[in-house]
């Protein structure tokens, strides 16, 4: 509009018409608007960070600690007490590869869940398009994640194991991870606002899918006429494949990825469908 | 300049009384399970018209006041128009940046800095970082803030935290402002002081929405008033009439809200009310926490005996702050003023209304909502958040010992 110079007005926002409707019972994606409203999905994740670290003694170092403490206790019972197989890898280095992107996920996928409950006043002040919260909570857990990787990489040269090829595959392989947190994330905040419930039911969910993921143990403990079923689990797909692409040693997950990847797409879109169904409606009910 | 900015039809919202609270699965389910038919049922019943069929066209340029009583729907109106909510039928078009502003702080966090919380209020609102990094420096002189500015905020009095917050949503500069009653917090003068920005940003051509029960704010920001009343367009015109209808309709009591029976009987009537001391510009607007006088005009036609006086004062949610009263008044025929000093008033900074009554013998002679509504533009004594504000407004000492 001709009152403001173009300079006022960030271009991801310049002037357009907007037309405001009820909300229609199938899909209306915007997807466009959340690229238009990037700059704010970037101070949600430094808002995350920020307040994530200001809030804790140690700041940092705790994104370590998880970690190199649950890979001691991890090495401990099951390697040591247990003597659970290891394909081969020394112990701490078989725990610790599963464990970077485990406590990735798991945290991505508690801060997703709560976020549209945490951000409610927000949702009742002022509009963005609602999809930036799960978003945002998604991507905050990329810090730590890195943090914790080159923690982990030190680590594995520490042992003595080289990089390979293999490590190409890592960044399909955390892509896989962060759209399994925000397509379970898009369903589990969306059913957080309307039943608190979720909150309480989401530590089990958790526990239970990490064993029912390699973290612990090898996927080569599973009976291979299982294995196709395993593979139902996203998470067992990644961590298998960061164990591999870590250390170059054990099997690529080759199919195992393939299924995983098909899974994900399908729980990512329904969870956007879900989520955008509630999203019509959250700032009347939160 | 006659660009239509804003342009709505039929708007109309639909909510669900009770559900928003925290329902929880367990209680949904036992619902159902008890008795499906009856779950379903009880939520038609639940249901409510916070609006019903606004249409409206707002031109650029234009500062349009929406007025109305508490629950008529100029919230619902301006969260639709904002994009929070969606409206249950009909559409709205909006040509332009909308920037609204629906509370004081949105955003905030406490454990951030000064300096942070400016850079994410300022992106939540509508900013882009270039914008905020050239306009920090203006927004922290505006708030006074210089030396504090490197401080989490959770340190800052409520003051301090209010400055700062309205600091960054004044220097907003959408092509389209919707304000909701975001100005009756604050102390007075800094109050003044971004009245005197939202009028730079109406003069530099700007279309604002305004929502207000500070009718004399309203007066003088707007060109254009809206009264809503129950959901729909009551009135729509040049703001003077429109608010001048507005208070003598309230005067008689007849609005859909809340219908005022002011008796039959016409030996009494109130006239008018205000803030007697301290002596204001403002007379229905408090800025001091204490000592005040407040007086009540009634004019009495034919003298009154054994009569019973009361006063009440509610707040925004029709909560009962405070009530009074007093048996055998005599009054003579005559214009009376009915004097209470208070020493203090320690009540949080909002919109209040109070009620006066007068009795003969079992018999009322008036009952008066008074308007306009006192608003309470004291500083602020209270936490910083307004869950934990509570409804007392007092100054405290702490110390350690």
């Amino acid at each position: 509009m001709a009152t403001a110079s173009p300079s006022t007005v960030p271009l991801s926002l310049r002037s357009s018409t907007v037309r405001i409707e009820p909300p229609r019972g199938l899909f209306e994606l915007r997807l466009r608007e959340v690229w238009a409203y990037r700059e704010l999905l970037y101070f949600f994740v430094w808002r995350d960070v920020k307040i994530r670290y200001k809030q804790t003694a140690i700041g940092v170092l705790w994104v370590v600690l998880q970690p190199v403490l649950n890979m001691l206790v991890f090495t401990l019972f099951f390697g040591r007490l247990a003597k659970l197989p290891s394909d081969g890898l020394p112990y701490p280095v078989f725990y610790f590869a599963a464990l970077v992107p485990w406590t990735y996920f798991s945290y991505a996928l508690q801060m997703t869940t709560n976020v549209v409950v945490d951000n409610q006043r927000l949702i009742t002040k002022v509009y963005f398009p609602r999809l930036i919260l799960p978003i945002s909570a998604t991507l905050s857990g990329l810090v730590d994640f890195s943090i914790g990787f080159v923690v982990l990489a030190i680590f594995t040269v520490a042992y003595g194991i080289r990089p390979t090829l293999a490590a190409l595959w890592l960044p399909a392989l955390l892509l896989l991870a962060v759209f399994t947190a925000l397509g379970v994330g898009l369903w589990l905040s969306a059913l957080n606002a309307l039943y608190r419930d979720v909150k309480y039911v989401i530590p089990f969910l958790i526990q239970f899918w990490m064993f029912a993921s390699p973290v612990a143990y090898p996927s080569s403990l599973v009976p291979p006429r299982w294995r196709w079923l395993y593979g139902l689990n996203p998470m067992a797909g990644v961590i298998d494949g960061f164990r591999w692409a870590i250390t170059g040693r054990g099997h690529s997950p080759g199919l195992l990825l393939l299924a995983s990847s098909a899974v994900v797409a399908l729980i990512v879109l329904g969870g956007l469908f879900f989520f955008n169904r509630m999203e019509s409606s959250v700032a009347d009910r939160v | 300049m006659n660009n239509t900015v804003i342009q709505a039809e039929g708007l109309s919202k639909l909510y669900r009384r009770g559900l928003q609270v925290d329902d929880g699965l367990r209680h949904s389910l036992e619902a159902f399970l008890r008795s499906p038919v009856a779950s379903l049922r009880r939520k038609k019943e639940e249901t409510f018209w916070a609006l019903k069929d606004v249409s409206l066209e707002v031109r650029e340029g234009e500062v349009l006041g929406l007025i109305g009583r508490n629950g008529a729907g100029k919230t619902t109106l301006l969260k639709i128009l904002s994009r929070i909510t969606r409206p249950t039928t009909g559409w709205a078009e909006i040509h332009g940046r909308v920037g609204s502003l629906l509370e004081v702080g949105t955003g905030f966090h406490p454990e951030l800095t000064g300096h942070e919380n400016t850079f994410l209020s300022g992106a939540i609102l509508g900013m882009g970082k270039r914008e905020i990094e050239r306009k920090f420096d203006e927004i922290v002189a505006f708030a006074e803030l210089e030396k504090f500015i490197d401080t989490p905020v959770k340190y800052y009095s409520s003051g301090m935290y209010v400055r700062l917050a309205f600091a960054v949503a004044a220097h907003l500069e959408p092509e389209i402002l919707l304000v909701d009653e975001v100005l009756a917090v604050g102390d007075i003068n800094f109050q003044k002081k971004c009245l005197g920005k939202m009028g730079d940003v109406a003069r530099a051509g700007r279309t604002v929405v305004l929502v207000s029960h500070q009718l004399n704010q309203i007066r003088s920001l707007s060109h254009r008033g809206i009264w809503v009343d129950a959901g729909q367009i009551r009135m729509d015109g040049n703001t003077h009439e429109v608010v001048s209808a507005y208070e003598s309709a309230m005067a008689r009591g007849d609005t859909n809200g809340h219908s005022q029976d002011r008796g039959t009987a016409t030996k009494a009537r109130f006239l008018s009310w205000e803030i007697a001391e301290p002596g204001l510009e403002q007379p229905h607007t408090l800025a001091t926490v204490g000592p005040i006088a407040l007086k009540f005009v009634v004019q009495v036609t034919s003298a009154v005996h054994m009569g019973h006086h009361g006063v009440t004062l509610y707040n925004h949610d029709r909560q009962l702050i405070w009530g009074w009263a007093v048996d055998n008044v005599e009054l003579e025929p005559g214009v009376h003023e009915l004097r209470y000093s208070f020493p203090m008033l320690p009540v949080r900074p909002g919109p209040y209304s109070w009620a006066v009554s007068l009795y003969e013998e079992g018999q009322l002679l008036d009952a008066w909502e008074c308007l306009p509504e006192m608003i309470v533009a004291t500083e602020n004594f209270q936490h910083r958040y307004d869950h934990w504000s509570g409804v007392l407004n007092i100054p405290s000492k702490f110390s350690i010992t």
